[in-house]
C-alpha cells in the first residue's frame, strides 16, 4: 500500500517517455522510421526491466510479511516509501525502531518552563487525599479515620463503599486535621498535617516471583496503591475482578510547561522499572510504553531501555504525549474492551512498594507559569498544598492557580490542594479585562493556530497567556478546527453533537470510548463557538457509564 | 480610550427588564467595540484568540477588493454601453461616483433588513446578537446584478434570513446558504430582475440602441456641479445607449452561438480582469483569486473544497468537450473559468462552512459534486446559462447525507476493529 504512489510515479514516467518516444516516431515520417523502431524497443526493454523489479519487489514484500519482519515498521520494498522520501529526517536513536508521526496537534508555547532544578526547600505543610478526583466513586466513601487521629504514610484513610476494598491511603505522615465537605455532604477533601520527618507503615515484604494475579491485586488494594491505577474507557477507577487487555504509559507529557519526565525520573529509574514489572503481572496483555520521539536527544534510558515492556516513539504535536492518542495509535480501545493507564510517577509509587517496601508518594512537581518569580521543580508528596508549593514566588495577585496545566487542569485556591494524579502548578494571569476590538485587531499576545494572529508568522513565540475567553459562547459554525488539533481517527464535532442529543449509538460508534477530557482539551482551546468542550464529553461518558 | 469607551457605554446602558429590545441592541454594539472581560470557567482555561467575529471578518476582508473592483466596474460597463470613456481609466471619477451611487443603497437595504431580522429575534430568543449576519450582508450585494430594484432586494434578504436562517435556529443551524437564498429568491420570483441581457448593465432605461440614460437627480444636481468646479467632464444627460450594444455576459453568448461569438465580443484578458457585464462581485478573477489564497492562508474556507470544486468543473467540462453536442459543450473547458460566477461561488459560497458538509472527505465529495451539477446546469439546460447557485443550494441540502456515510464509515472502522480484536 505505501509504496503504491511512488510504483504510480515509475509507470507514469515510463509511459511518458514510451509516448514521446512514440510521438517522435509517428511525425518523422518514412524517412527516419528507425527512431519509432528504437524507441519502441526501448520502451519494450523498459517495460521488460519494469515487469522484473515489480515482480520481485512484491515477492521481497510477500517474504517480509510471512516471516514477520514487516512487522517492525521497516520498509522491505525495493522503491523508497513516501514517507522515506518526505519524511523529516530523523535523529541516529530512532534508527528501526517503532515509530508514530503524527501531523495534526499544534504546541501552545507558553511563558514560565520550570527550570531544570528540584528546590528541595519548598514544602507544602499540609497534603490532602480527595475523593472528588476519582470518576465513578461515591462521593461520601467511609472514613477510616477520625480528625485528630495520628497516621503514617501508607495508613488508610478512607474507603469506597461499594467497592470497600478500595482504600486511600495518607500519602505523609501526620495529624488529620480536616475532612472537608461540599454540597449534599459529599466529602471533598481529608487533610493531614504533615510531620517534619515522614514516618512510613512498615509493609509486608512480598514475593514478586512466582506470585499469583489475585495475590498482588490484594497486596495492591491493601497497600493502598490500587487508586494509582486508572482505567478506560471513562477514565475511572480500576476494575478489581477483570484484568486489563493491556496497560498504557506515556512517558512525555507535551501538555503546555508540562513537567519533562526525563528530567523527572532521574535518580528513581529502578523503582519505575519495578513498577513495570508489577504492571506485566496484572495485565494477560503487554505493557505499551509511549516515548518521545520528538527531540534530538534519545528519551531517558529509563524509559528507551525499560525491559518487559513494548515501546513505540511518537513524533508529533500536543496532544501526542497523552496516552490516549497514544493508545488510539497503538491498538485502540473498543467497545467492551478495558485498559488501564499510569502517569510515570504513579508507576513509580507502585514501584517503591517493593523496592522500599513502602508506601511511598513522593512527587516531582513542576511548578510553572509566567506570573512566577522563579518556576522550578519541588520535592513533594501527592496532593500537596497549592499556597505551600508556590510560597512567596507570585510576582503579582492577580492570577489563577491550576492544578496541572492550562488545559485540563482544575482551578484551585492558594489552600487547596494538587489533584491525585497532577505533577504540575500552573499560574497564569486572570483575563477579565475588556479589550477594545479585541476579536479585529491583530493581538500579539494570543495563542491561537489561527494564521488571522500575527504570532502565526513567528512560530517559536512564546505568550503569557491569560483567561480571557476571547469572544462569546455561540452555536457549533467552523468545522475542520477541531481535526486540526486532535490526531485520531474520530470526527470530534460530529461526536458532541451527538453527545449534545444523547444518542448512544452513534457516540459509542463513533469512538466515545477512545476519549478522555484531555485528549479533546486542545478541541476546546481552538473552539471558535467556545463551547465547553471537555464538560460536553464528560456528560456523554457518564450516560455512557450509567448505561453499561 | 478603553475607560472613555466604557463610560460611554455605561452611561447609554438601557435598563435590561424595561427595554429588552434596546438593550440587546446595546449589547450587540458594545460586544462589537469591547471584546467582553469574560474569563474562562471548568474546562480549558486559556482559549484561542479566534472567536466567530474574527472568523466571519475576515471573509469581509476577502471581499473588500471585490467591492471596490465591482463599484467601478458597475460605472465602467454603464459608460461602456453609453459608447463614452472606452479605456478602462479614463473617466475615472464618474464611473467611480456611479458605483458608489449604485451600490450603497444596495448595501444599506441589504443591511437594514436583514440585521433588523436578526435584532429583532436576538431579542426575541433572548440572545446575544450573533455575527452570521456579517458576511450574508456583505455576500448579497456582491452576487445581485446592478440594477436590482431595490424593493425586490429587500423581499429577498428578509426572506432569506426570515424563513432560510431564523425559522432553523439562527446563526449555524440554517441548511441552505442565506446569500444564496436571497439570490434565488429573486431568480424565481422576478426573473427577468436577474437573468436575460438586459439587467447586468445599470442606468439606462432600456438597453436597446437608442435609449436615453437614466440619471438621477444626485448624479445631474449634486455631483454635476461639483465635478465643473474642478472641471472634470460631467455627466451627460443626453447620451443615449451605442449602436449594436447588446449587454449580453460572455456566457449567455456561449450558450446561444459558442465561442467564438464570445471572442467576437469580449477577449479573455479582459474576461480574466474582469471588465465585462455581470453581478457585481464575480467579474474580477484575479481579484476573486487572492481573495481565495486569502481565505485558505487564514483558514477560515477549506481549500478541500476548492480544489475538488475546480476538479469538478474540469472533469465534466472535459467530458462535455467530447461529447461536443451543441456549440456550448464545445468551448474549450478552461474557458468555463473565465466565464460567470464559477470562482466566485468557489471561494465565497460552497465553503460556508455551516452549509457545506463538515467532515474532511466530505468536503472532496461535496465540492467535486458542486463542480459537476453547476456544470450539467450551466452547459446542458436549455433556460439559463449558469448554474452554481443552483448546484450549491442542491448539494447544501445533500451536504448531511454525505456526512451521513463519510460517519458511517467511521463507525463500520470501529466496528470491524472491535471484532476483530474480541
Amino acid at each position: 500500500m505505501k509504496n503504491s504512489t511512488s510504483k504510480a510515479i515509475f509507470t507514469i514516467v515510463s509511459m511518458l517517455i514510451a509516448s514521446a518516444a512514440w510521438a517522435q516516431g509517428a511525425n518523422s515520417g518514412s524517412g527516419s522510421g528507425n527512431i519509432l523502431i528504437y524507441s519502441l524497443i526501448s520502451v519494450a526493454v523498459l517495460v521488460f526491466f519494469y515487469i522484473v523489479i515489480q515482480v520481485s519487489d512484491s515477492l521481497l514484500v510477500i517474504e517480509s510479511k510471512q516471516s514477520g519482519a514487516a512487522a517492525s515498521g521497516a520498509n522491505f520494498s525495493l522503491f523508497p516509501s513516501w514517507k522515506e522520501l518526505f519524511a523529516p529526517r530523523l535523529p541516529d536513536f530512532l534508527h528501526n525502531k517503532p515509530m508514530t508521526i503524527l501531523k495534526r496537534g499544534h504546541d501552545i508555547l507558553l511563558e514560565g518552563e520550570a527550570a531544570r532544578v528540584v528546590d528541595e526547600q519548598v514544602s507544602a505543610n499540609a497534603y490532602a487525599v480527595q475523593p472528588v478526583n476519582f470518576v465513578g466513586v461515591s462521593p461520601i466513601p467511609k472514613m477510616l479515620v477520625d480528625v485528630g487521629a495520628e497516621v503514617k504514610a501508607g495508613d488508610p484513610l478512607f474507603q469506597d463503599k461499594a467497592r470497600p476494598e478500595i482504600v486511600w491511603v495518607s500519602p505523609v505522615s501526620g495529624e488529620v486535621i480536616a475532612v472537608n465537605r461540599g454540597e449534599k455532604r459529599a466529602i471533598t477533601s481529608v487533610v493531614v498535617l504533615a510531620d517534619k520527618e515522614i514516618k512510613y507503615r512498615e509493609l509486608p515484604a512480598f514475593q514478586l516471583e512466582g506470585c499469583t494475579r489475585e495475590d498482588l491485586v490484594t497486596f495492591l488494594l491493601e497497600t493502598g496503591a490500587w487508586p494509582l491505577i486508572r482505567q478506560r474507557p471513562f477514565d475511572v477507577l480500576a476494575d478489581t475482578d477483570e484484568a486489563p487487555r493491556d496497560i498504557f504509559i506515556s512517558t512525555f507529557d507535551t501538555a503546555p510547561l508540562a513537567p519533562d519526565l526525563n528530567f523527572v525520573i532521574e535518580g528513581r529509574e529502578e523503582a519505575f522499572q519495578k513498577g513495570l514489572d508489577v504492571l506485566g503481572k496484572l495485565t494477560a496483555g503487554k505493557v505499551h510504553l509511549g516515548l518521545d520521539g520528538r527531540g534530538k536527544q534519545a528519551p531517558h534510558k529509563a524509559f528507551a531501555e525499560a525491559k518487559g515492556v513494548e515501546v513505540r516513539y511518537f513524533h508529533g504535536k500536543h496532544p501526542i504525549g497523552n496516552v490516549g492518542v497514544q493508545i488510539h495509535h497503538i491498538k485502540p480501545v473498543a467497545a467492551g474492551d478495558k485498559v488501564w493507564t499510569l502517569g510515570v510517577q504513579e508507576v513509580i509509587t507502585l514501584g517503591r512498594l517493593f523496592t522500599e517496601g513502602r508506601y511511598n508518594a513522593e512527587r516531582i512537581v513542576a511548578v510553572t507559569g509566567a506570573e512566577l518569580k522563579e518556576p522550578k521543580y519541588v520535592r513533594t508528596y501527592l496532593g500537596a498544598k497549592v499556597g505551600g508549593l508556590i510560597g512567596g514566588n507570585l510576582s503579582h495577585d492577580h492570577v489563577r492557580l491550576i492544578s496541572g496545566d492550562v488545559l485540563s487542569g482544575r482551578q484551585k485556591t492558594a489552600d487547596d490542594f494538587l489533584d491525585y494524579y497532577d505533577d504540575q502548578v500552573t499560574v497564569v494571569e486572570e483575563g477579565d479585562e475588556y479589550k477594545v476590538f479585541g476579536w479585529l485587531l491583530p493581538s500579539f499576545n494570543t495563542p491561537s493556530i489561527s494564521k488571522t494572529f500575527p504570532s502565526a508568522f513567528f512560530p517559536k513565540m512564546k505568550f503569557r497567556a491569560e483567561t480571557n475567553t476571547h469572544g462569546e459562547p455561540r452555536a457549533f459554525v467552523v468545522t475542520g478546527s477541531y481535526e486540526q488539533v486532535l490526531p485520531m481517527d474520530i470526527h470530534p464535532q460530529d461526536l458532541f453533537k451527538s453527545i449534545l442529543v444523547g444518542d448512544f449509538e452513534k457516540m459509542e460508534g463513533l469512538g466515545i470510548y477512545e476519549l478522555i477530557e484531555e485528549d479533546v482539551a486542545l478541541c476546546e482551546f481552538v473552539c471558535v463557538s467556545k463551547q465547553p468542550i471537555q464538560q460536553i464529553l464528560r456528560k456523554g461518558l457518564d450516560t455512557m457509564r450509567e448505561q453499561s | 480610550m478603553k475607560k472613555a469607551l466604557l463610560k460611554f457605554f455605561e452611561r447609554i446602558e438601557p435598563d435590561k427588564k424595561k427595554s429588552p429590545f434596546l438593550h440587546t441592541l446595546y449589547d450587540g454594539f458594545f460586544t462589537f467595540a469591547l471584546t467582553p472581560a469574560h474569563v474562562t470557567k471548568g474546562g480549558v482555561h486559556i482559549r484561542d484568540g479566534m472567536d466567530l467575529k474574527r472568523q466571519m471578518v475576515h471573509v469581509v476582508f476577502a471581499l473588500l477588493l471585490l467591492y471596490l473592483f465591482g463599484m467601478y466596474n458597475a460605472g465602467h460597463q454603464h459608460f461602456t454601453a453609453l459608447g463614452q470613456y472606452p479605456s478602462l481609466l479614463s473617466g475615472f471619477h464618474l464611473k467611480l461616483i456611479f458605483g458608489i451611487i449604485l451600490m450603497l443603497p444596495i448595501f444599506v437595504v441589504t443591511h437594514v433588513v436583514g440585521l433588523g431580522i436578526e435584532f429583532y429575534y436576538a431579542y426575541k430568543k433572548g440572545h446575544g446578537i450573533e455575527e452570521g449576519f456579517l458576511v450574508s450582508g456583505a455576500l448579497i450585494p456582491l452576487i445581485m446584478p446592478p440594477d436590482i430594484p431595490l424593493w425586490i432586494l429587500a423581499l429577498s434578504v428578509a426572506f432569506a434570513v426570515w424563513i432560510g436562517k431564523e425559522a432553523f435556529g439562527g446563526t449555524g443551524m440554517n441548511v441552505l446558504n442565506i446569500a444564496l437564498l436571497a439570490r434565488v429568491f429573486v431568480f424565481f420570483a422576478y426573473p427577468t430582475y436577474i437573468s436575460g441581457d438586459q439587467v447586468w448593465v445599470a442606468g439606462m432605461e432600456k438597453l436597446a440602441a437608442g435609449s436615453p440614460v437614466d440619471y438621477g437627480w444626485i448624479h445631474l444636481n449634486f455631483f454635476n456641479p461639483i465635478f465643473e468646479s474642478f472641471g472634470w467632464a460631467t455627466y451627460d444627460a443626453a447620451a443615449t445607449v451605442a449602436d449594436g450594444y447588446s449587454g449580453a455576459t460572455p456566457l449567455s453568448l456561449a450558450f446561444h452561438s459558442g465561442w467564438e461569438a464570445v471572442a467576437s465580443q469580449y477577449t479573455p484578458s479582459e474576461m480574466w480582469w474582469g471588465t465585462i457585464p455581470g453581478s457585481v462581485g464575480e467579474t474580477s478573477k484575479p481579484l476573486i483569486i487572492l481573495g481565495a489564497l486569502f481565505l485558505i492562508f487564514t483558514k477560515v474556507a477549506d481549500w478541500r473544497i476548492m480544489v475538488s470544486m475546480v476538479g469538478g468543473l474540469a472533469v465534466t467540462a472535459m467530458l462535455l468537450n467530447g461529447w461536443g453536442a451543441t456549440e456550448f459543450m464545445k468551448v474549450p473547458w478552461y474557458y468555463h473559468f473565465y466565464m460567470g460566477s464559477f470562482l466566485f461561488a468557489m471561494a465565497f459560497m460552497a465553503t460556508d462552512p455551516v452549509t457545506a458538509t463538515s467532515t474532511p472527505t466530505g468536503k472532496w465529495i461535496y465540492g467535486f459534486l458542486i463542480g459537476v451539477v453547476g456544470m450539467v446546469i450551466r452547459v446542458l439546460n436549455p433556460a439559463y446559462p449558469e448554474g452554481w447557485m443552483l448546484a450549491i443550494l442542491f448539494m447544501n441540502v445533500f451536504a448531511p447525507l454525505i456526512d451521513h456515510y463519510v460517519l458511517q464509515a467511521n463507525i463500520s472502522r470501529r466496528l470491524k476493529r472491535a471484532r476483530a480484536s474480541a
